[in-house]
């Protein structure tokens, strides 16, 4: 008796646990969404660093628009060039790469080359700027609490003395850091260029100078130093490199920059200048 | 007031704030804990369990009626398979569950989106399998019906989703104050958890 009472136990668990199953396997099979096997391959491709560079969401609905024709795979900022190889010719597609940007900080003035004042709030940029524009004597300069480093997820900024310094070779251009600063002095460049001037401030050479010994105070040499070229263009009181025509490194060193305002992004990464008043 | 009506008052306004879930029964306090740092994925819970949590009382409540609690004679013994309800109801719930997924997801991609990272988080979900058992315990004449234990289920629901966006919204404006280093974090959620439930307190007297 008690025998029978366990075996119909037993089969009536079965029975319901056998009838759920049949219904959710239908089921399954009546409600199936059809997913293109192609966008699951190409996201697998994809670096899934999900940084947003390409102007999606994430790596899923970047790969969701390459596969319907919507985006190119050259559009991702992180993809090496061979990736981006790989996934076009997976989908049999053009890789439509375009030019790979880096971003440049505009600004030379770290802790040592510039005046600030005290602050002792909250260490990040943002908030440190509602505080009368940032504890630092040049309005348009690096403020180095680094809210761009924090911002990157490739780790490619470096916070050296209260400056933010981009490498180069580490930055794939997701233009995280560009949208942080409130300075607005993150600017992407062709990673081609290697001369940049490292300032941003508008204002005359003599008020720079007063606040920062490391500011372009546009004088052109550099400018004088390419000859017709037109490798520099002076832009108000300030130099900026003609991306269009960039200079090769050697103008750093034939121009002679009394600030040290011009640079090259390579040695800049590598700490090889210190601030110089001539 | 007839009974069944003060009984609906009992299983209504009982299950929402006099005996919450979270805050007086302390069912489900793993997704209270796990999804309120944000309001807005709270609200994506809550919603979520409103659906699944009265789905199962709809359909666990009818298994319960007509198959677990049919009595049968064997050898001249009246048995039935009631000892079998935490089984059979976690089997139903999970593949319920499944099933609102899979069919959620053929028919409105929008409603997958915003729920469907929570779906499977509510299939072991603790306040989803006490709601199904206390119908199935119930022994009033309002919850002890089909239609009795799935308002139950519905409410219990609404209960739940009241503590967490009450809690959500807390944790959001704590995360601005200045919690002492020790309390940081967890801690002070629980601190602010258990204040909570204190204050629920004072609904006891409701019904």
């Amino acid at each position: 008796m008690e025998l029978k009472f366990i075996i119909i136990s037993i089969i009536s668990t079965g029975i319901i646990g056998v009838l759920l199953g049949v219904i959710i396997g239908v089921v399954a099979k009546a409600f199936a969404v059809e997913i293109d096997e192609r966008i699951e391959k190409v996201e697998e491709l994809l670096p899934g660093a999900n940084c947003g560079g390409c102007g999606f969401a994430g790596c899923s609905a970047f790969a969701k628009a390459v596969v319907a024709e919507e985006a190119a795979p050259g559009q991702c900022p992180v993809c090496s060039g061979d990736d981006v190889a790989n996934i076009a010719s997976y989908l049999g597609i053009e890789a439509g790469q375009g030019e790979k940007m880096v971003a440049l900080v505009r600004c030379s003035g770290d802790i040592s080359n510039t005046v600030r004042s005290l602050y002792n709030g909250i260490r990040d940029c943002r908030s440190a700027v509602v505080v009368a524009g940032g504890a630092k004597g040049c309005d348009y300069g690096c403020l180095g609490f680094g809210s761009c480093a924090n911002a990157c997820p490739f780790g490619a900024i470096e916070m050296r003395d209260g400056l933010a310094v981009v490498h180069p070779e580490l930055c794939v251009g997701c233009e995280n850091c560009v949208a942080t600063c409130p300075k607005n002095l993150i600017v992407m460049v062709p990673a081609a260029a290697e001369v940049h001037v490292y300032c941003n401030s508008p204002e005359k050479g003599a008020a720079k100078r007063q606040v920062c010994k490391t500011a372009c105070i546009a004088c052109r040499k550099c400018v004088k130093a390419s000859g017709e070229e037109e490798h520099m263009l002076v832009d108000g009181f300030l130099v900026k490199t003609n991306y269009e025509n960039p200079p090769s490194a050697d103008l750093v060193e034939a121009s002679a920059c009394p600030t040290t305002a011009l640079r090259v992004a390579g040695k800049h990464a590598a700490n090889e200048y210190q601030g110089v008043s001539k | 007031m007839s009974e069944l009506t003060s009984e609906f008052l009992v299983i209504t306004i009982g299950a929402i704030l006099v005996n919450n879930f979270v805050l007086s029964k302390f069912l489900g306090i793993c997704p209270f804990l796990g999804v309120s740092k944000k309001l807005d994925t709270a609200l994506g819970m809550s919603g979520a369990v409103i659906f699944v949590m009265t789905l199962a009382s709809l359909v666990s409540s009818l298994i319960n009626q007509f198959l677990l609690t049919r009595d049968f004679v064997i050898g001249g013994r009246t048995m039935n398979l009631q000892f079998l309800q935490t089984l059979v109801f976690i089997v139903v719930i999970a593949s319920l569950v499944q099933l609102v997924e899979i069919i959620l997801q053929k028919v409105s991609a929008k409603l997958y989106e915003s729920l469907g990272i929570f779906l499977p988080l509510i299939t072991t979900n603790c306040a989803v399998l006490g709601c199904v058992v206390l119908n199935a315990k119930a022994t009033g004449p309002l919850q002890s019906t089909w239609y009795g234990a799935t308002i139950y289920g519905f409410c219990s629901a609404v209960g739940f989703a009241l503590a967490l966006v009450l809690f959500s919204s807390l944790r959001e404006k704590l995360d601005l104050a200045q919690v002492p280093k020790a309390f940081e974090g967890t801690a002070i959620s629980l601190v602010t958890a258990g204040i909570l439930a204190m204050a629920f307190l004072g609904f006891s007297g409701l019904v």
